[in-house]
């Protein structure tokens, strides 16, 4: 027995494996490349040339604020779409039963699929930042902001991935997945001050409602990396409130990891 | 583990939603040994076969799988088993070389990747995307990893399925390749001829339960069921069903009847089958 010496290759390489074939599979469905990154950036095209103007004479254009908002919008998109549908499909076309046949575990599963989102995320907060310095003018913030955005960006992918995995459950095909995933963002861009800034617009109650979840804190967090600090005044607290936000993410992060753990399965339930 | 059987199976059954898909079945498989599983579509061959690979859970029973229980058992034991895919359209944008180097990965002996591609015999399209094979070939590349792990027990969920006649031929050699290496194989199909080219012993599944077990020559009692000879001679056909066709044909050569038109026919698998299923 040859087999007897030989040792399993451990859960942290094979995730790692799986990260890369992902990479290689998105990168060859050019529908999906073009859909995933020209999508964000197209709507911030059109919101900035909309609305153009300067923000009440604060030398900050509204397209800026739009690009800073539009990161939570990005990481959304490539953390809960991405990955709700991709788990859908994954359990449709036989990939999960495939890998439930192989002794992968499926931590080295989910592991190979956070690698994907991250890297998905890095290049859609690039491309968005690249139409808001070449389009809009956009400065870039000083050192120490970038050491919020590390941890912003972090908390955020982890918790809109973990959430796109736990809601994944719900999806019966991948089909209707789009459709399904897309109800509860687009409900929370517009009251999450995505879309709709200053917040404080909307009515006290729908703002109360937008804080319970994470893109109301994704958005407001990465208004304070790109913008000045006196625009911390259009804010619904008038406040930043950073530790406030590494808190809710934080949770989301815990609450995110909870429901996939309760519903993460190999293989459809019987039917 | 010597002398332990690859698979023990006692009184399994499945129960969804208060149908009974698997009913109360025995089943030993032994080590090195070629097991065919046959039945009609919604017999319960594919839950039992999910069963045993641990995908999915038993209402009752007790079964064991190379000593263990699948519904607990852990990576060591899923490197020892593999599982080819019935209907699986993953990896589509992966060429072949990709996804069998890809899964050849998981495990800690595994078969070179050139030799596996080479047995399953798609070595012309190592680089072709997966997307771009046609249905047969698409099903080499399930078998490829099915045994890219050397895998001590291979599951195999009707394999030839959409085959044509030359590629099934070809896929027969490949199990026999594999049996003879030791490998204990299970395998579900619909083709009676698969069966009996392949298998040293098979039972067959109706209604959730097994109807008959034996070897391909001794199913449903087929070796007994004795052969019918036929003849003409002066112009009348005769035909006579006898036990042993010996006797009969040394009394008919006796006689210098003429036997350019003798035929011997023994009940086919197929006969026998039909008839286990309550076809006929």
């Amino acid at each position: 027995m040859t087999a007897a010496a030989a040792v399993l290759p451990g859960t942290f390489a094979n995730g790692v494996a799986r990260g890369r074939v992902e990479i290689v599979q998105f990168l060859r469905d050019r529908t999906a490349v073009v859909f995933t990154f020209a999508f964000p950036a197209m709507l911030l095209l059109l919101f900035g040339t909309i609305f153009g103007d300067d923000y009440e004479n604060s030398g900050i254009s509204v397209a800026q604020v739009y690009t800073a908002s539009m990161i939570a919008y990005g990481i959304l998109n490539t953390g809960f779409i991405t990955m709700g549908s991709g788990l859908a499909l994954d359990r449709e076309d036989g990939t999960l039963k495939r890998l439930h046949g192989t002794p992968i575990t499926s931590t080295a599963y989910l592991l190979g699929k956070l690698i994907l989102v991250f890297v998905l995320s890095v290049a859609e907060v690039a491309t968005l930042l690249l139409v808001g310095v070449l389009v809009y003018d956009m400065p870039m913030p000083e050192a120490s902001h970038w050491v919020t955005f590390a941890w912003l960006f972090l908390l955020s992918v982890i918790a809109c991935t973990l959430c796109g995995i736990a809601v994944s459950a719900l999806v019966k095909h991948a089909r209707t997945a789009g459709a399904i995933l897309n109800v509860p963002v687009v409900a929370l861009q517009f009251i999450s001050g995505v879309f709709i800034h200053p917040i404080t617009q909307l009515p006290a109650w729908l703002i109360t409602v937008a804080s319970f979840f994470p893109v109301k804190w994704m958005s407001q967090g990465f208004r304070y990396v790109f913008l000045p600090d006196s625009m911390k005044r259009y804010e619904a607290a008038g406040q930043w409130e950073l530790g406030r936000t590494a808190m809710v993410l934080g949770a989301w992060c815990v609450i995110g990891l909870v429901l996939c753990l309760l519903t993460f399965r190999w293989s459809e339930k019987d039917q | 583990m010597a002398g332990m059987d690859a698979i023990e199976v006692r009184g399994l059954r499945k129960t969804y939603r208060g149908h009974d898909a698997v009913r109360g079945i025995d089943l030993s498989v032994t080590r090195g040994e070629v097991f065919a599983l046959l039945g009609p579509n919604g017999a319960g061959k594919t839950t039992t076969v999910e069963i045993l690979e641990g995908h999915r859970k038993r209402s009752g029973g007790e079964v064991s799988v190379l000593g263990e229980d699948p519904g607990a058992a852990g990576r060591a034991w899923r490197a020892r088993i593999g599982v080819v895919l019935q209907d699986a359209e993953d990896a589509a944008d992966l060429t072949v070389t990709e996804m069998v180097r890809h899964i050849a990965g998981f495990y800690p002996d595994p078969r070179p990747v050139e030799e596996v591609i080479d047995l399953v015999g798609l070595t012309e399209k190592r680089k072709s995307k997966i997307r771009a094979l046609s249905g047969g070939q698409r099903r080499r590349v399930d078998v490829a990893l099915g045994m890219v792990g050397r895998p001590e027990l291979l599951f195999l969920d009707e394999p030839t399925t959409g085959f044509d006649p030359a590629a099934r031929r070809q896929f027969w050699d490949l199990i026999r390749t594999l049996a003879a290496e030791g490998t204990t194989i299970l395998l579900t199909t619909h083709y009676l001829e698969e069966a009996e080219a392949l298998a040293d012993r098979l039972a067959v599944l109706a209604g959730g339960l097994i109807v008959a077990e034996g070897t391909p020559a001794t199913l449903g009692g087929r070796a007994a069921a004795g052969a019918k000879v036929s003849w003409r001679h002066g112009g009348v056909q005769h035909t006579e069903q006898v036990t042993d066709p010996t006797e009969l044909i040394r009394k008919l050569v006796a006689e210098e009847a003429d036997l350019t038109t003798l035929t011997v026919t023994r009940p086919t698998l197929e006969d026998t089958y039909l008839q286990l299923i309550g076809v006929n």
